[in-house]
């Protein structure tokens, strides 16, 4: 690790207005083994952790606040999340492992867009509101490619607005060395808008799986997905699992989101 | 029986301070004034140096010191060496290649040491190794034994043009050959034994010191055996005379083979703290230890096997490519020789074997000895072999592999090994109970119903172990004797020390150890302790691998009790007033035969310190004795596993229901480390053929060089074992004991394979039998299905 400033910001508007050229620090799990291996050199960084304002999870009977610093076993835990989207619940539950989900934010994880990242999926699929410190963005204008947003410099994510579904949930393949998502589905059902989200399969990131939304929009059950196949192109492939291999897991995924919703 | 003697599953008296983190390991020892190394790695499999440019990393800050190759052979100190000579098929030797501790002209492998960098700071270290300027001339790479023996291949080794480190071959080829003519059957098959990464939980750490005063140097380092380590860099690198060069290695955590070998680290460290006047420390960190630490396994091997009319095997014929790596390492050459073919007999009784072994560089990590060495590829050989000749002949594979076992002993076999107890039937009816394989037809149709494939799969596995008969081993090419050795120091109220060359590093020998002499001489076991892993408190030993420390290592303390006790004997008898021929010893006392006289152990320890009773000149003072113990035959534990597992054909994933290991271990110490060894052992083996595999890309980077790409299994990828044991007590030492702690890594690959094979219906797939890898296996099984 090279050597880097600290500064533990109070508020929203002081980490913004001191963050500079540096990094924004929640949970740390990408960011900080980085500059363990000297992959990332911040000269400085803006510790978000003791920021009052980026914690906490609310509902107003339509709408699910996660705000951005909420730890995934805090989301994995949370009534108010288990009553509004229960499969958010259970996503977050099943992130990394007992460690990472103390540790880990929801806003670090959409923040950072690793493309085997769950939450990606969850966002796209339940039609998420993205807030920052100076603007809502919409999921689906959101997510641009690897590791990449639409955040602005020094933009920051404040909180997250899931409006209530019908039906979600979320399947996960998981890498077997790694154990992030080799392939995710989530899928969401709201009145006759059916939105599925796959997260770990794609090269460019998380992306919606369309010809399934169409089957399960008229019909929303597994067996409506017999038969389709996703492509293999645009499709990560590696020593763990081929494009081909990922193509066919999004379909059995999918199916078993659909059954679990 | 006693509480705590042999036999008692007593609680490992190390675990406190290890589960309290108490223990001491190398990373916990701090020097006064310590630098810090930390070692440029050659980025590239293979290039020429054409030049190393340190002037801005001398500047860079707290740095103290830049070395190159060229700075240690200037000091006319040696490269690392192999330690076992092999022949080639027309008698010529091996072709080992230099292995400077720091790279001269040339780099072997991502991974190879360019320099090193002594700092104040390891922080500093980095950053000046940063600044170091080398100017590499890239040459093509061959990071598999098929690309590295291909003509034009480029040459690691000038000693090796074509990159064959030797051509090798055990047994009688002509009897082979002729039985294969007259066989009935021919089960031929191609195997790939994957390579594996070590990752023993506690990294590779040096730090050596350097004492003006008595111009010696210390090194401590995580070794399995330190005294090995100490005779190598003293007689062959030449760092020091061995009695100016203590060696030491404290609490190690795990080690699986990989901790035996003297690497480069260690002698750089040691070396450079003489010449900086300061300790040196270096601890590896993951990504060096992926990238550097001795791999395993990496076997490519054609086997067959001929059968005769009634289904009895007739001859075994094997050709296997072993990839060795950039260089060869410190026990390398007999891994996949005399460590593999001598074992390719399995429990069977097969007239005729060939084997031959063509050892090959590549632009990889050395690969060495890996928990079971040689025997976990051997078994998987002749274990696939035997369940697929079954199936092609319609036998039970159970049956199959009983109408073949070896059933007299001693029994030799065709390929040097003299089996010398066992009875593998019992094992595996035992084994076949225990698991109910009666049940497994409704078990599989249950699963059926849920649309999922099971399987069953035997392995039954021989292991030669507890090496071995120094002068045998000598004959074969090793450079050192394998006896151990062992001191018993009575204290004066009677209390033990036991100092032994065997090296714990996970197995609990200050337990095991213990429990023998505290059954032998009834003392309490917290009375005993066991010293080890320190040339200047220990005697000249030979340390812990290969399952020798039971049976080699305890042997000697047998050796050396048996002095105690005739030593204190005497002493007895002039404390007691009696005939030496009538003093008895039992329970901890020493009685006069038809009297009521009796004195403890402590008590006739004091009286020998005090020397008052008798005459010292005629009885020497003191109880103290040392012993020395070379086998005089391998041991053989061998056994059975059965496991059967599900298979989810959407997925491919593989789940292992349930596990059955039945083994034979001789006489058993303390049976609850050994099921922890059983466990411990399966586990690894279901790795090696479910998770893990290092891969390196043609350009020979590693791409499975941390736990994001490189699977571990983990706690919930394993069943809960179902372990029993049988027992035929070992004749080759007094304790009736054979090894206990490679069994379980060399008997389950097989096993886990011949499941998947099983529930597949086709022999088509490959370790580590991945998720994708299975996924399209059982797609292929519903096409052969359909289409019949």
């Amino acid at each position: 690790m090279y050597s880097f400033t600290h500064h533990a910001a109070s508020s929203v508007a002081d980490a913004v207005k001191s963050v500079g050229e540096g990094k924004y620090l929640a949970g740390g799990h990408t960011l900080i083994p980085t500059m363990k291996q000297r992959l990332a050199q911040p000269g400085h960084l803006v510790d978000l952790n003791k920021v009052a304002e980026l914690k906490g999870i609310s509902d107003n009977g339509s709408v699910l606040t996660i705000k951005a610093m909420s730890r995934h076993a805090e989301v994995a835990s949370s009534d108010v999340v288990k009553k509004a989207i229960p499969g958010l619940a259970a996503l977050a539950g099943g992130i990394g492992d007992p460690q990472v989900r103390h540790r880990g934010t929801i806003g670090g994880s959409v923040a950072n867009n690793d493309p085997v990242a769950d939450y990606p999926a969850a966002c796209l699929a339940l039609g998420a509101t993205i807030v920052t410190d100076r603007r809502r963005i919409k999921a689906d204008d959101f997510f641009q490619g690897l590791f990449t947003t639409a955040l602005e410099d020094n933009e920051l994510i404040t909180a997250f607005e899931f409006p209530h579904a019908d039906k979600f949930a979320y399947a996960k393949f998981r890498n077997p060395a790694s154990l992030y998502a080799l392939v995710g589905v989530a899928v969401a059902k709201r009145g006759s808008d059916v939105r599925v989200a796959v997260t770990g399969a794609g090269s460019d990131g998380v992306f919606r799986w369309t010809d399934a939304e169409a089957k399960l929009a008229s019909n929303f059950s597994a067996s409506a997905l017999d038969g389709l196949k996703a492509s293999a192109s645009g499709l990560n492939g590696d020593i763990h699992g081929s494009a081909e291999y990922r193509a066919h897991l999004i379909g059995v995924m999918a199916k078993r989101a659909a059954a679990a919703a | 029986m006693t509480a705590t003697g042999i036999g008692a599953p007593v609680r490992r008296k190390e675990d406190f301070r290890f589960i309290t983190g108490a223990g001491r390991y190398v990373d916990d020892i701090n020097r006064p004034g310590q630098a810090y190394a930390y070692f440029l790695r050659s980025p590239h499999a293979h290039a020429t140096i054409n030049k190393i440019d340190t002037t801005e990393a001398m500047k860079s800050p707290g740095v103290v010191a830049i070395f190159t190759g060229a700075d240690i052979e200037a000091d006319k100190v040696g490269g690392l060496i192999c330690g076992w000579a092999i022949f080639n098929k027309d008698g010529s030797p091996m072709r080992a290649g230099a292995h400077p501790a720091l790279a001269i002209g040339k780099v072997r492998y991502v991974g190879d040491h360019v320099a090193v960098v002594i700092a104040d700071t390891l922080a500093q270290a980095r950053d000046a190794a940063e600044k170091i300027d080398v100017d590499y001339g890239v040459l093509s790479a061959a990071a598999d034994v098929t690309t590295a023996r291909k003509a034009g291949a480029p040459t690691i080794h000038d000693v090796a043009p074509d990159n064959q480190v030797y051509d090798w071959h055990l047994g009688d080829k002509a009897a082979t050959d002729a039985a294969f003519a007259a066989a009935k059957h021919v089960t031929k098959l191609d195997i790939v034994n994957n390579r594996l990464v070590p990752n023993p939980m506690e990294p590779r750490a040096a730090v050596g010191e350097y004492d003006i005063g008595s111009d010696s140097l210390t090194l401590y380092t995580t070794s399995q055996n330190p005294h090995v380590a100490r005779l190598v860099l003293s007689a062959f690198i030449g760092l020091a005379p061995e009695n100016k060069f203590r060696v030491i290695a404290p609490d190690v955590g795990g080690g699986f083979g990989s901790k035996i070998f003297i690497y480069a680290e260690e002698t750089v460290c040691v070396w450079a703290a003489r010449k900086v006047r300061r300790a040196v420390k270096w601890t590896s960190d993951r990504t060096e230890a992926f990238l550097s630490d001795a791999h395993g396994r990496d076997h490519v091997t054609h086997a067959e096997l001929a059968t005769d009319a009634n289904g009895k095997i007739t001859a075994v014929r094997v050709s296997t490519k072993a990839n060795m790596g950039a260089y060869l390492s410190t026990f390398a050459s007999s891994v996949p020789t005399y460590l593999y073919a001598p074992l390719l007999s399995g429990q069977y009784n097969i007239p005729a074997i060939y084997a031959e072994v063509e050892a090959v560089y590549t632009n990889t990590a050395p690969v060495d000895a890996y928990r079971g060495a040689g025997r976990p590829e051997a078994t998987y050989v002749i274990e696939r072999l035997v369940e697929v000749a079954a199936r092609e002949l319609n036998v039970d594979p159970a049956e199959f592999r009983r109408r073949n076992f070896v059933t007299a002993f001693p029994h030799q076999t065709p390929v040097i090994m003299a089996y010398d107890a066992g009875d593998y039937d019992a094992s595996l009816t035992k084994a076949q109970q225990m698991h109910d394989v009666a049940g497994f037809a409704a078990r599989k149709a249950a699963s059926a119903s849920k649309g999922k494939l099971r399987g069953l799969g035997y392995s039954a596995y021989i292991e030669a172990c507890g090496i071995a008969p120094s002068a045998a081993v000598g004959s074969l090419g090793a450079g050192v004797g394998l006896w151990e050795s062992a001191e018993v120091r009575v204290n004066p109220i009677g209390t033990v020390e036991i100092l032994t060359g065997s090296h714990s590093h996970g197995q609990g020998h200050e337990t095991t150890f213990a429990q023998l002499v505290s059954g032998r001489l009834g003392i309490p076991i917290e009375n005993v302790s066991i010293v080890h892993g320190d040339t200047d408190k220990v005697q000249m030993g030979m340390g812990t691998y290969g399952s020798r420390s039971g049976a080699v290592g305890m042997s000697a303390i047998v050796k050396a009790l048996d002095k105690i006790e005739a030593k204190a004997k005497k002493v007895a008898a002039h404390v007691l007033e009696a005939a030496e021929g009538d003093i008895e010893f039992k329970n901890g006392k020493f009685t006069v035969k038809g009297t009521d006289k009796e004195a403890d152990f402590g008590s006739i320890a004091l009286q020998a310190y005090i020397a008052h009773k008798f005459n010292g000149q005629e009885l020497e003072p003191g109880l103290k004795e040392s012993a020395f113990w070379d086998p005089t035959n391998f041991t053989f534990p061998a056994g059975v596993h059965i496991c059967e597992l599900e298979i989810d054909p959407a997925t491919g994933v593989v789940t292992i229901d349930r596990w059955t290991a039945v083994d034979d271990f001789g006489n058993v110490i303390n049976p609850m480390i050994v099921e922890g060894q059983v466990h411990g052992g399966i586990a690894q083996g279901v790795g090696q053929a479910l998770f893990e595999g290092a891969v390196y890309d043609s350009d020979g980077q590693l791409i499975t060089a941390s736990f994001m790409d490189y699977t571990m299994p983990r706690a919930q990828d394993l069943p809960s074992y179902n372990v029993g044991m049988t027992i035929t007590a070992c004749p080759s030492n007094p304790l009736g004991i054979k090894g206990c702690g490679e069994a379980g890594a060399i008997a389950s690959p097989p096993a886990v394979i011949n499941a998947i094979t099983n529930a597949l219906g086709h022999e088509n797939i490959t370790m580590p039998a991945t998720p994708e890898k299975v996924w399209k296996a059982a797609q292929a099984s519903a096409q052969k299905m359909a289409a019949e």
